[in-house]
């Protein structure tokens, strides 16, 4: 059976893969279906959906048209998941091969220093690290990354810890291959699956925590994203209701369909674990 | 020879309070209204907090009171005489006044007060105190200032925050910070004070022995601390409170809650104050530093838009660098409406190369923020290559002190004069590194300098006029600063307390007048 297929038999993840293929379409027509900033101001403030042809999803507490704020925001919350899962990725993975592989003193060093980051809630070390930097897309996606990699960290020293003393290796090694090699070519590939279904969800709870970020007013002032659309209508909620709602719909749809890819990618990847359907 | 304004001045209050009086008022009731935040203490002059100055002012007065139109009343004294040079100021007391505790007021607790109490702790009655040589008391009832130069605002400088009565028979030779009566202030006020529960309510009673007959009306005023503006909200709206004093509630709330039944709005009782916002623009490097520059950003700039959408259409756009609540207001100068095509040509004829600037807004809330956008999409429409850069208040003060900026948003009060409120933005002897209070901008011109010190102390008034309307002139082509708004702050209440606000401090000094329809 085709890995597509393996995934395609969950159907759940065959509708998270429409989703998300519909939110990447959307950041990428937003600067052909709304050329101009999104910051722009158009129109008459709090306009309600519907009522007025061109403004589909209505106006903000400004006049800002919510539908070209909703699909800028795609853009810039799609690129802040990817850049920061990848930055995360790039810390944790070699981070957690050296531990697991030459375990003893330096895992002990390393899983320590690991601890030290899963000991400060997430959440909390993000504002702070945000905080410091002064709130800009790269700090944004610098902060996101040091709170969400010691779960890789974690996740791969396991994979290694489990694979080092496979008899493939112990092969590689006696024909002499060197740390490193064995490192990158003999047993990271084979850790790539729960990686790469790791990472899935990390986008999304990487989305979710740059939401977070701006709904506090620690976003970046110059970047349209949908957490910063719903921080700055919650003042006004009451009179308002669009303006949080289908931001916060967006999030919801794009947070829902990456897990449900991570799970497809989960099955499709490791077909002997997947459960009876 | 002395001069009949005092008089007239007084029959136009008399007038003024007679009407109030038409309506006829009914005795008794307590109005419920909000502090915010808590004060830290209550003694006028020892403490110079807003919150102080909105409980307090109804406990202490001053000498006397302003209108809405910043005219003095009578109050501690019930007539005043200028001479002819504008350098001695006499004030006749009224002989009827007692303390809370009994003991008459006289002309030496104002010389107590002002030559005393206030030279040692109130830093804003000092600045007008440098330009007073003498204060004495000719008998029990009359007090003559003698002034070193005919100094322009110091009729405006007796409002009750400012130049407080305070009684010298309980604080003369004492440490006035340690004094056992700050936690319990004796003043001369329509209401004494009752009781003060940390984190709950400051009450105020009836003072029966006010000289004023008939006054107040109410039986008291509990101003009650309510720390979330939520909260403040919801105790509005469910009835609990009757009065909200400007800036207890969030700007995004006033809207719904001015739209309820039997709610009532003013503008008025800020006058005193009258918040002016402006941008600082940097005058020492970058592109802020061309005058065409700041041209151009006065006229992308949409105020009007600002006004009407992010302040619920409160306040107004100034026409000139003093506010219409200054006084002096040059009101014939060409106004930089909003006109990107007219910024877009300044530019171009400066020949700018799209160099970076950023904005740092005032980190006081929402609408701050919302204004910042505001002004960053006028710019970058008009071409201008602009970006926000997000500080919390410390950061904004340190920015600022260090000169470390573009363009920044800021308010500051009036206070009634431009040699108060307005000058220290513009006088070149006012840089200085380290506060974001004083001339930031950087702006030095030597004739501007010579223009305000003059009319500071030129006297009469037509003086003044004179040289404020040519400094006026000049900061209007020069644009120094951005001028954004004269900020309007709205005092919400129900609509049965009649008579709220009949001055220019508003419900600083208000309820003496006020009572309750009910």
């Amino acid at each position: 059976m085709s890995f597509f297929a393996r995934f395609a038999q969950n159907r759940g993840a065959l509708i998270g893969l429409i989703i998300l293929l519909l939110i990447i379409v959307m950041a990428i027509l937003a600067p052909l279906l709304f050329p101009e900033s999104p910051w722009r101001m158009v129109q008459r403030p709090f306009l309600p959906p519907l009522s007025q042809d061109g403004y589909l999803l209505g106006t903000d507490t400004m006049g800002r048209n919510v539908a070209a704020g909703l699909m800028h925001g795609a853009w810039v919350s799609l690129l802040i998941g990817l850049v920061s899962t990848s930055v995360a990725l790039l810390i944790g993975v070699p981070l957690g091969a050296i531990a697991g592989y030459y375990g003893g003193l330096i895992d002990d060093v390393l899983m320590r220093f690991t601890e030290f980051f899963q000991t400060i809630p997430n959440f909390a070390l993000a504002i702070v690290l945000v905080a410091i930097m002064q709130p800009s897309i790269t700090s944004i996606v610098l902060a996101i990354a040091l709170v969400s990699w010691p779960p890789v960290a974690r996740l791969v020293r396991a994979e290694f810890m489990s694979l080092r003393h496979r008899e493939y290796v112990e092969a590689a090694r006696l024909v002499g291959q060197t740390n490193s090699t064995i490192i990158l070519r003999q047993i990271l590939p084979n850790t790539l699956s729960p990686i790469i279904v790791l990472a899935s969800l990390m986008v999304a709870t990487a989305i979710l925590l740059e939401s977070a970020l701006s709904f506090l007013g620690l976003g970046d002032p110059n970047v349209m994203s949908w957490g910063y659309m719903i921080g700055a209508a919650r003042t006004v909620i009451r009179q308002a209701w669009w303006l949080s709602f289908f931001p916060g719909v967006a999030i919801l749809l794009t947070v829902l369909a990456l897990n449900l890819v991570g799970e497809g990618l989960d099955d499709a990847l490791n077909p002997k674990l997947s459960r009876e359907r | 020879m002395r001069t009949p304004l005092a008089l007239a001045i007084s029959a136009a209050a008399l007038a003024f309070s007679s009407a109030a009086l038409a309506d006829d008022p009914k005795q008794g009731g307590t109005v419920n209204t909000i502090i915010q935040p808590e004060p830290p203490g209550l003694v006028l002059g020892m403490v110079q907090n807003a919150p102080t100055r909105t409980v307090a002012g109804n406990i202490y007065e001053g000498l006397l009171r302003y209108t809405t139109d910043l005219e003095p009343m009578p109050q501690l004294a019930e007539s005043w005489d200028v001479s002819d040079d504008g350098r001695t100021y006499t004030f006749h007391l009224r002989e009827d006044v007692t303390w809370h505790d009994g003991e008459p007021f006289t002309a030496d607790d104002v010389v107590f007060s002002a030559d005393v109490f206030h030279r040692e702790l109130n830093p804003s009655a000092r600045a007008v105190l440098q330009h007073v040589e003498s204060i004495e008391a000719t008998d029990d009832h009359t007090v003559v200032f003698t002034l070193t130069d005919p100094f322009g605002p110091f009729l405006i400088s007796f409002e009750a925050g400012t130049f407080t009565m305070v009684p010298e028979h309980l604080y003369a030779d004492t440490d006035f910070r340690n004094n056992e009566h700050n936690d319990h202030p004796i003043g001369t006020g329509p209401f004494k004070f009752a009781n003060w529960e940390r984190g709950t309510v400051i009450e105020l009673v009836k003072n029966d022995d006010y000289y004023e007959d008939g006054l107040p009306y109410l039986d008291g005023v509990n101003w009650h601390i309510i720390p979330d503006g939520g909260s403040r909200a919801v105790a509005f709206e469910n009835g609990t409170i009757d009065v909200l004093p400007s800036g207890t509630v969030e700007n995004f709330d006033i809207p719904r809650l001015s739209a309820m039944d039997n709610v009532c709005m003013t503008e008025e009782g800020h006058e005193y104050f009258s918040p002016f916002a402006m941008l600082w623009m940097n005058n020492r490097e970058g592109p802020t530093a061309d005058k065409r520059f700041r041209q151009a950003v006065m006229y992308a700039m949409d105020r009007e838009f600002a006004k009407d959408v992010l302040w619920n259409g409160l306040g107004n756009v100034p026409l000139s660098a003093f506010g219409s609540n200054a006084r002096f207001q040059h009101d014939g100068l060409e106004p930089y409406d909003h006109n990107p095509e007219r910024a877009r040509e300044l530019l171009a004829e400066m020949d700018y190369n799209g160099e970076e600037i950023t904005i740092l807004p005032l980190p006081y809330g929402e609408t701050w923020t919302r204004w910042a956008e505001a002004v960053q999409q006028n710019l970058r429409e008009v071409g201008i290559n602009v970006s926000t850069q997000a500080t919390d208040v410390g950061g904004w003060n340190q920015r600022l002190g260090d000169w470390d900026y573009d363009l920044a948003f800021t308010y500051l009060y009036q206070y009634g004069d431009p040699a108060l409120g307005i000058s220290r933005t513009y006088l070149s002897d006012n840089i200085a590194k380290g506060s974001p209070w004083n001339n930031v901008e950087g702006y030095e011109n030597e004739r501007v300098d010579e223009l305000f010190n003059e009319a500071a102390t030129a006297f009469p008034d037509e003086e003044r006029e004179a040289l404020y309307s040519e400094v006026q002139e000049i900061l209007h082509e020069d644009v120094p600063v951005g001028w954004l708004m004269e900020l309007g702050f709205p005092t919400l209440f129900r609509c049965d307390v009649q008579n709220l606000v009949t001055s220019g401090v508003g419900v600083n000094d208000g309820f003496k007048d006020a009572w309750l329809d009910r």
